[in-house]
């Protein structure tokens, strides 16, 4: 079988990618069962709470795999990439928002909550659609997508490059913040969208629906990694690469560079707004604080900490840090920026290939290889 | 150039009282000291404390009457009900409420005696006919004061309530005031007063008056003279004084526009010039080093806050706090900028994106460092008494003293890093560095060290911008992240490496913000700016001012 070849050719020289997918497979089957069948006395039963928070973990890990493509493969370092999943959880939330039809606070069958507390009269012409699923699912990945594709084409045209392109997707997202907090941009300034009732008709509160949302994210994220794989294997991907390591030298060699990068970007956004959409009917809300530039530079860490350029590491890297950031804010409220701020310096300065680095270089000894060593 | 002179004696005021040591009490007990015990204050005082209303009465005139400074003080307690003698010696004091007590100050003297409750102290009443003869002697005492200022606002008070008598005050009073501010004044008012009783020669006449100035009572008045009664006549009967009153109107109008945009232009150079603070250290550590420092923000809130710790240490002395707070929160800023450059940065020179990141880490650990040392919670730091207030130019324009403040010294510590980096050794090897690495170390400058200084440098600045802050805004541990974005916006717009086009950008960001607010409101006008830098970004990658030479290929 072709596709057989395929998944083969994919995964053959990646042993990590191997683990992520195995490891995949075994929690899609293991944590529903551990919720579902094990009674709530047994110690190995798993709540509901845990099931949604690894739901979250895994719409973060596609995230960071999507901020791995741009920033390890092909060295840009947008710090504005949580702008993407914030609009994909926009788009969704839109979807969810419609669905709670008259059961609002107002009753109001056509207009969401906010909307009648603003006093409007009509839908915002840009709702109209969101009442169908396929549209809200198609807006996921248009909306990042047309966004990237617009920036995107505008900066690596006139070869923005390095820092200052870091900057600039910063300022893009701090622009998006505040236009989202406001009222008149119809949704739901401050507050954002959120009581979220039931998505295609099944319950969010019910434990059926959050087993299902998980097993959305595990295949998400499995399809996510594979076609990442895909991308960073073929032709492209080694352009890609290529411009990351001397984009003169590649554009001189006749590669038109700016369509390459320009090319897996908006790939990268779209995952980044699927990403999103998972996110969002998993912790019932999406506000303008998404935006904030802090979560893009968060995410630049998770992808720091498991070591860029590897795709599972950024996965890893975005798990561990997360659970981290639970246990600490759980535990020791105070201590997790401390800790956060220290794991930038220290991760810096000591692991530029993250985890993925030191676990590569503690298996081939002292004889680390030179492709290894940091290339931007 | 009256703002400078103004700094420039607040300054020296400032630095004697500082020689002195001074308590720096309010103006009234200051202007007290200088004359110990005039003639007979003291016994006019004491007439006041009898029961007889005549008597008082009498003593009342006869404080109107003596010349003394300190008399209009004493008059308006009078007036208000904070005049009481105590029972016991019957010394007259005035009670002036702080808090639950009264601080108490002896009338003659102004001293301050400490603050207490009512108890064996006794109120100096007053009855109707008292209280019309002290209002007069407060408003001539006032008209003829000293103080300029004192008798503007007499006047001011006055034009909302012409009575006869204080039309015949104001005609006196023309005849000696020598101030063109207060005289413009005087006139406004009797302009108003011809226009509601004069002939209709007078009354055209005022009207020509008033179209020379703007104030708000005057052309209501105007404004007035066009309104029509319900039948549909106008109030107006005469059709010539209702075409010069027009025209009055509309010149008046044209006049307040124009000071609107000066006054709106104030506004963007005074936001301009926090920006421009914000971003001048930053363009020197990124024009330098190419070294992106997120914790820029926070060397700013280091600042702010070494302002308030400062506060705190002297207390009594806020007036001249600030300038201990400058060279401390220089030093404070600077310093964490040289252990930050030392021990992080140093490592990572040549990778900017991993300098960014390790920089953004060390800005959350240095704002949860003042979350757990102060307290998540804005401080209140103190502006000084020089700095409240307004320079009022006319009623159509004011600007308010912190910002004008904030602006000059923003062009003071531009000038002053001007001729650092153009006067100084130390500039003239940051600028080797900053053009061409590798040849200014083969020439031998130490980069090592000129890294350290200028990353301090910058730092420091950064802490002097902190100070200015903490006098327009909250300070706060996220103090910093809100204007990092747009101090790189800053410096990226104006051009890297070069300071004047950090001014350029700062005042022009500034000015163009503002212009936009009015029609677009503050947070569109904020979002329409980044969107327009980032297309300014996309034709002119390099801003406005490039570096020119090789170094700019770098």
């Amino acid at each position: 079988m072709n596709e057989q070849n395929l998944f083969k050719r994919l995964l053959a020289d990646d042993r990590g990618g191997q683990a992520l997918l195995a490891s995949l497979a075994v929690i899609a089957v293991a944590l529903p069962i551990l919720n579902l069948v094990v009674p709530a006395s047994s110690a190995l039963h798993v709540s509901t709470y845990t099931v949604a928070l690894f739901g979250k973990y895994l719409s973060y890990a596609l995230l960071a795999l999507a901020l791995d493509l741009v920033w390890g493969y092909c060295g840009i370092l947008s710090l504005g990439h949580a702008a993407f999943f914030a609009l994909g959880g926009y788009a969704i939330g839109m979807y969810l928002m419609r669905q709670i039809g008259d059961r609002g606070v107002y009753g109001n069958p056509n207009l969401p909550d906010f909307m009648v507390f603003l006093n409007w009269k009509e839908l915002p012409w840009y709702w109209h659609g969101f009442e169908h699923f396929w549209f809200a699912a198609l807006m996921v990945m248009l909306a990042p997508a047309l966004l990237a594709y617009l920036f995107g084409w505008f900066a690596f045209r006139s070869r923005v490059t390095g820092v200052y392109l870091s900057i600039i997707t910063q300022a893009l997202t701090y622009a998006l913040m505040l236009a989202f907090f406001r009222n008149e941009m119809g949704f739901g300034g401050n507050n954002g969208l959120t009581d979220f009732k039931d998505i295609l008709g099944y319950s969010l509160q019910s434990n059926a629906t959050r087993i299902g949302l998980f097993l959305a994210s595990v295949l998400a994220l499995a399809l996510g990694y594979l076609a990442a794989r895909y991308v960073v294997c073929s032709k492209l991907g080694r352009v890609v690469v290529a411009v990351r390591d001397a984009e003169d030298r590649a554009r001189f060699i006749g590669y038109k560079t700016e369509s390459y990068k320009l090319w897996i970007f908006v790939f990268s956004a779209v995952l980044a707004g699927i990403a999103g959409a998972l996110y969002v009917p998993q912790v019932g809300i999406i506000n303008p604080g998404e935006f904030s530039p802090l979560n893009s530079i968060e995410l630049v860490i998770w992808v720091a900490v498991g070591g860029r350029g590897t795709l599972y590491g950024a996965i890893a890297g975005a798990i561990l840090v997360n659970y981290a950031k639970t246990y600490f804010t759980g535990a020791l409220p105070d201590v997790w920026l401390f800790a956060l701020g220290a794991l930038f310096v220290l991760v810096t300065l000591f692991l530029p290939r993250g985890i993925v680095g030191l676990l590569r270089r503690r298996r081939m000894g002292k004889t680390a290889p030179t492709n290894l060593v940091n290339s931007l | 150039m009256h703002t400078p002179l103004t700094f420039w004696r607040h300054l020296r005021i400032a630095a004697t009282l500082l020689l002195i040591g001074a308590a720096l009490a309010p103006g009234y007990s200051a202007r007290a000291a200088d004359a110990t015990s005039p003639p007979n204050l003291a016994d006019v005082l004491r007439g006041l404390t009898v029961s007889s209303f005549m008597q008082k009465k009498a003593a009342s005139d006869a404080l109107a009457n003596v010349d003394d400074p300190r008399t209009l003080v004493l008059l308006k307690a009078l007036l208000s009900g904070h005049l009481y003698y105590r029972k016991s010696d019957k010394q007259v004091l005035v009670l002036s409420p702080s808090g639950d007590a009264y601080a108490v100050r002896d009338a003659v003297s102004g001293k301050l005696l400490g603050s207490s409750d009512k108890d064996g102290l006794t109120k100096i009443t007053i009855n109707n006919q008292m209280r019309g003869s002290l209002r007069e002697a407060i408003a001539r005492r006032s008209l003829y004061s000293k103080d300029r200022r004192v008798r503007l606002a007499a006047v001011d008070e006055m034009l909302d309530n012409l009575t006869p008598h204080a039309v015949g005050l104001l005609r006196t009073m023309r005849e000696s005031e020598k101030d063109p501010a207060v005289l413009a004044k005087i006139r406004t008012g009797l302009a108003l007063a011809d226009l509601n009783h004069g002939s209709d020669a007078q009354r055209l006449a005022a009207i020509h008056v008033l179209a020379g100035g703007m104030n708000q009572t005057a052309r209501n008045r105007l404004r007035g003279l066009l309104r029509k009664n319900p039948d549909g006549g106008f109030v107006e009967g005469n059709a010539t004084v209702r075409a010069a009153a027009r025209t009055a109107l509309a010149s008046i109008e044209r006049r307040i526009e124009f000071y609107t945009i000066v006054q709106t232009g104030f506004f963007g150079l005074s936001l301009g010039s926090v920006l421009l603070l914000s971003a001048i250290g930053l363009a020197i550590t990124f024009g330098v080093m190419g070294v992106i420092n997120m914790a820029h923000g926070e060397m700013m809130m280091l600042g702010a806050y070494t302002t308030y710790v400062v506060q705190l240490m002297m207390p009594s002395h806020i007036d001249v706090s600030l300038f201990v707070a400058i060279p401390a929160a220089f030093a404070v800023s600077g310093l964490a900028g040289i252990i930050i450059e030392r021990g992080v940065i140093r490592f990572l020179y040549g990778r900017p994106l991993e300098t960014l990141l390790a920089t953004f880490g060390i800005s959350l650990f240095l704002q949860q460092l003042v979350r757990t040392v102060f307290s998540p919670l804005n401080r209140a730091v103190e502006s000084p008494s020089w700095m409240s207030g307004s320079l009022q130019i006319n009623s159509a324009l004011s600007l308010t003293n912190n910002r004008l403040y904030v602006l000059i010294f923003a062009l003071l510590v531009f000038a002053a890093l001007q001729l650092v980096m153009k006067k100084t050794a130390l500039g003239l090897q940051v600028r080797a560095v900053s053009q061409n690495r590798e040849m200014a170390r083969a020439m031998g400058v130490r980069t090592g060290w000129v890294d350290a200084m200028t990353f301090g440098l910058g730092s420091g600045i950064a802490g002097i911008a902190g100070v200015a802050l903490s006098q327009l805004t909250n300070v706060g541990p996220n103090l910093g992240q809100s204007y990092i974005v747009d101090s790189f916006m800053v410096v990226v717009f104006g051009g890297v490496g070069n300071l004047w086009g950090t001014l350029v950008g700062a005042m022009s960001l500034g000015v163009f913000n503002k212009v936009l607010e009015p029609w677009s409101g503050a947070v569109l006008a904020k979002i329409l700016m980044l969107v327009l830098i980032i297309l300014f970004i996309q034709k002119r990658p390099r801003g406005l001012f490039p570096q020119k030479g090789r170094g700019a290929e770098g």
